[in-house]
């Protein structure tokens, strides 16, 4: 019994591999850029651990570097990271079994990536809270390193800037957007997410472009299930 | 700067945990509406859709169509890796080196 809880621990690691050399380079220009921004790697590995998601991340060290008021940080980082409600309910069918401790302590460590390897797994081989134990600590311990080394060595590099490193978070945001898309569906979605959003943005400003975009797609492609099969 | 960092970095993890936690710990005691759970799905796609259109084709508040918007230009290598590779990494990679030589021919 011990033994085979260590294989599954095993397991976990070893699925994160490929997380890894993800988080790697995107964690390094988070550390750069906030380091640049003025972020002590104290507070850098703080968000780091108790955050931990890119891409709020990214856009709260941008949002404080610029002197926005705490209540606008926190409202973008939660309507950026109501995306992770979707996953969470994903893959709550195979938690039933587990304890409403194991269930919390599994459910901090869901990201967009940690979430697509987990749930393949779990769907072919059911789920043990080693192995979600296993890929999450692997996955958030890269996480955590990369962001802090970025954060010690980004000073020294000069302008981030000059380098590219401040279009990662555009980059990972076309990769994800694309290995989300698999039908007209979701294409109509984005397109429609996209067009509100831009326009609201020229109009409004301010940051309540996202949820009001995003509300209003995804119930467009709700409706559009009637008229579109695939 | 590092007491307001700290305090934001608190509530940052609050507003982050709970869209992780409650559908966990409440879809595995209460059913929900199927509609619900398929409006959810869409929820990924457009939010990253709705994040990344004013990212790439705004600039000073307004729309920027032309060559001088650099961060369309390095968009448009990224999604063709994204869509071809379908890998992160590869992704980013491809971002940062984009930027990277717009930055050295606008130089």
């Amino acid at each position: 019994m011990e033994e085979n809880k260590l294989n599954e621990l095993k397991k976990g690691v070893k699925a994160a591999v490929p997380i890894m050399t993800g988080y790697i380079p995107i964690g390094a220009a988070f550390g750069i850029l906030a380091s640049q921004q003025g972020f002590t790697t104290g507070t850098i590995f703080l968000m780091s651990l108790l955050v931990y998601a890119g891409s709020a991340q990214f856009i709260a060290a941008a949002m404080i570097s610029e002197g926005a008021d705490a209540v606008s940080v926190i409202t973008t980082t939660f309507l950026v990271n109501l995306r992770h409600l979707l996953m969470s309910a994903s893959l709550s069918p195979y938690m039933g079994k587990f304890s409403t401790w194991l269930q919390s302590v599994i459910a901090f460590g869901i990201t967009d990536e940690t979430f697509a390897v987990s749930e393949s797994y779990t769907r072919h081989n059911g789920a043990s809270g080693q192995f979600f134990l296993g890929l999450h600590m692997a996955s958030q311990g890269s996480w955590i390193l990369a962001t802090v080394l970025g954060g010690i060595f980004g000073t020294g590099l000069g302008q981030a800037t000059k380098w590219g490193i401040d279009f990662a978070l555009s980059a990972m945001f076309i990769g994800l957007l694309l290995m989300q898309l698999k039908d007209k569906k979701g294409l109509l979605v984005s397109i429609c997410a996209g067009v509100l959003s831009l326009a609201l943005k020229i109009k409004l400003g301010g940051n309540f472009n996202v949820i009001i975009a995003a509300v209003v797609a995804a119930t467009a492609g709700v409706i559009a299930e009637k008229w579109i099969k695939k | 700067m590092d007491k307001k960092v700290i305090l934001i970095i608190l509530g940052m993890s609050i507003v982050t945990y709970l869209p992780r936690v409650l559908p966990i710990i409440v879809l595995t005691k209460v059913k929900t509406p199927e509609w619900f759970m398929r409006w959810l799905k869409y929820i990924p796609t457009a939010v990253l859709a709705a994040l990344l259109a004013p990212e790439l084709l705004v600039s000073g508040g307004t729309l920027e169509l032309s060559l001088k918007n650099k961060n369309l230009l390095a968009a448009v290598p990224c999604f063709m890796v994204a869509y071809k590779t379908k890998n992160l990494f590869v992704t980013v990679v491809t971002g940062i080196v984009s930027m990277l030589l717009l930055n050295l021919i606008y130089a």
